[in-house]
């Protein structure tokens, strides 16, 4: 086990080709880890197509890791569940990092288990902390029974420690342009006949893909009290006023009000805006697990009695379908803009 | 076509009451089966609609009281139902779990043509046992299933929904779907259905039976362990505004944020 050594980032890209937001946050995470384990190497898993990848490696470089793992291989272009967790066993197997780092994306979770699973190793999901403990094990702290528990993992045995985290909890650093990353190219074997899921078809993108949930400084959540698909129309006109972005919980998703990409909670998005305005959302734990973290929380719910209220920086308790009108009217009156 | 479904008793996460010490009451919690797996039985139970060749059996690891939800998969209209246990099996995370669970699927089981999951379980939230058990028995998977589009014996098609959107995708079957909740809901028990599980017998299969060495399952087999369990620290609440008229009330929250310089 003492062969294994550094720590290991295994970036995911965005489809606009840029590296995902969580993976510089992992590289900076990464930083941290490395200073209590004597400065073990920060490393990125770097899995891509042929495109061109010097912008990503200046992400990388400027983000703090110290080593990218590049495997570029034009099966690799799409994402696969098959050839990404065969590029990233094999790279694990020949280069033994002591940890590794994914984000708790849809794809991060696609692919995190089918690693751990092939190298019979310890993986802990969608974790909301990171910290060496004093054996220099990795403590990998997330929610569990539905945000009522926090549990701290320790993988003690197998190596490497694997964790999925959470998008949007941990901080990113400011780019540090001065710092280069080495580049390690790894030649891996791949094989597209081993591919046996196919994408068919990409439907229908984020209702709000015009401004992302995760990337928003304004969010105006609807809940069960918005009643219905429909309702969402008054949560887009605040949103509009104040250039926010339209989420849901996940009782309006299951319903069919929203589409999953759209739903803050434990099993959607965690979220971290300057401004969540929580409109007809009860706030059950496994909600608040997704956006409690965010500067302000206004709510707007008629039960004075709802859990949300205990969380909100300001509440008003009155019906909805009035006061987010009635805010809206208000704020395009006096044609105030957010200072966020 | 013959379809497996995995399935979970856990306890109703909803219902969680706390100990004055911060430790959960566990007593009189009500166990039910998970209800990510309720839509992936009501999915299987749609496919044999669909083709009255299929059969299902749905598959449990847990203590001897987890037999309930089998029951209740059987009596939603699955054929059968088995039941993995053993105390060698207590204490497993999702490896020692999800290695468990092939190994029963390929000894008791045998030929299949697709295996359904909930994608996540409520009291663990880690969504990884699905994908592991595909793993562990050498098969492609979909996560994040929505709906079930067609299935035939050598292939399915699934709209499936990730962080960017959504996708429809095929698989070549055998394969894993790991289903989040579908827009149909899943089906009570009838009686006629509830009576069958009455009188179906589940078999029940230890350790032994599926023939895996006893250092790779339960807590021994488990690369992952629990070193401390604690509440969230609760977020502090802040101020009620208290106003007449909607308007006022907008109005009112308007000027709070003017004041803290948020809006300007």
């Amino acid at each position: 086990m003492s062969e294994h050594k550094g720590i290991w980032v295994i970036a995911e890209k965005t489809p606009e080709n840029q590296i995902a937001g969580v993976s510089l946050e992992l590289v900076n995470a990464a930083k941290g880890l490395s200073q209590k384990l004597s400065g073990e190497e920060v490393g990125v898993l770097l899995l891509t197509g042929n495109d061109d990848v010097e912008p990503l490696l200046k992400e990388l470089s400027e983000a703090g890791a110290q080593k990218v793992y590049l495997v570029r291989d034009e099966n690799l272009e799409r994402y696969s569940t098959e050839l990404y967790s065969k590029a990233a066993c094999d790279a694990i197997t020949q280069k033994k990092p002591s940890i590794v780092l994914i984000g708790a994306t849809t794809t991060g979770r696609d692919l995190a288990p089918r690693i751990s699973a092939r190298l019979n190793t310890g993986l802990t999901a969608d974790c909301t902390g990171l910290d060496i403990n004093e054996q220099g094990l990795l403590a990998a702290t997330r929610p569990t029974f539905g945000g009522n528990l926090m549990a701290t993992i320790l993988c003690k045995t197998c190596r490497p420690q694997m964790a999925t985290v959470r998008p949007k909890v941990l901080p990113k650093a400011e780019p540090d342009t001065s710092n280069s990353a080495r580049v390690e190219k790894l030649d891996i074997n791949l094989d597209p006949s081993a591919i046996k899921v196919k994408i068919l078809e990409c439907l229908n993108a984020c209702q709000s893909a015009g401004c992302k949930i995760e990337d928003a400084e304004i969010i105006i959540a609807g809940g069960r009290g918005i009643k219905n698909a429909e309702g969402f129309k008054i949560l887009e006109g605040l949103a509009e006023s104040l250039g926010g972005a339209v989420a849901a919980s996940r009782a309006c998703v299951d319903a069919g009000w929203r589409g999953h990409c759209d739903q803050v909670g434990q099993t959607g998005k965690t979220v971290c805006p300057k401004i969540y305005i929580a409109c007809g959302i009860s706030g059950a734990i496994q909600h608040l697990a997704g956006m409690n973290s965010s500067d302000i929380i206004i709510a707007i719910n008629k039960d004075p009695e709802a859990p949300i209220f205990q969380v909100a920086t300001y509440g008003i308790v009155g019906d909805l379908f009035e006061v987010v009108p009635a805010l809206t009217e208000a704020i395009r009156n006096s044609r105030l803009t957010c200072s966020c | 076509m013959k379809i497996i479904v995995c399935v979970k008793q856990v306890p109703d996460t909803s219902d969680i009451k706390w100990t004055e010490n911060n430790t959960m009451v566990r007593e009189g919690v009500e166990s039910i089966m998970n209800p990510f797996d309720e839509y992936a039985v009501e999915t299987a139970l749609r496919i044999k609609e669909a083709s009255s060749e299929t059969t299902i059996t749905a598959i449990t690891m847990g203590p001897p009281q987890a037999k309930d939800v089998l029951k209740r998969a059987i009596a939603m209209g699955a054929d059968e139902g088995i039941l993995i246990s053993d105390k060698k099996f207590a204490g497993a995370d999702t490896q020692a779990t999800s290695r468990t669970l092939a190994a029963a699927i390929s000894t008791k089981i045998g030929e299949y043509n697709l295996v359904i999951c909930g994608m996540y379980a409520i009291d663990g939230d880690t969504a990884q046992t699905g994908p592991s058990i595909a793993e562990h028995l050498d098969i492609p998977q979909i996560t994040y299933a929505k709906e079930l589009e067609y299935t035939g014996e050598d292939s399915i098609t699934v709209k499936r929904e990730v962080d960017e959107g959504s996708q429809k995708v095929e698989m070549r079957l055998p394969g894993v779907v790991c289903m989040l909740k579908c827009d149909y809901e899943p089906r009570k028990p009838s009686i006629k259905g509830t009576m069958k599980a009455n009188r179906t017998q589940i078999p029940e299969y230890n350790l032994e039976d599926i023939g895996l060495d006893p250092s790779v399952v339960g807590i021994k087999g488990s690369p992952t362990i629990v070193s401390k369990a604690f509440r969230p620290e609760p977020r502090e609440s802040g101020e009620m505004i208290q106003a007449g008229s909607p308007q006022e009330a907008a109005q009112a929250l308007i000027e709070k944020l003017k004041a803290e310089k948020i809006l300007a």
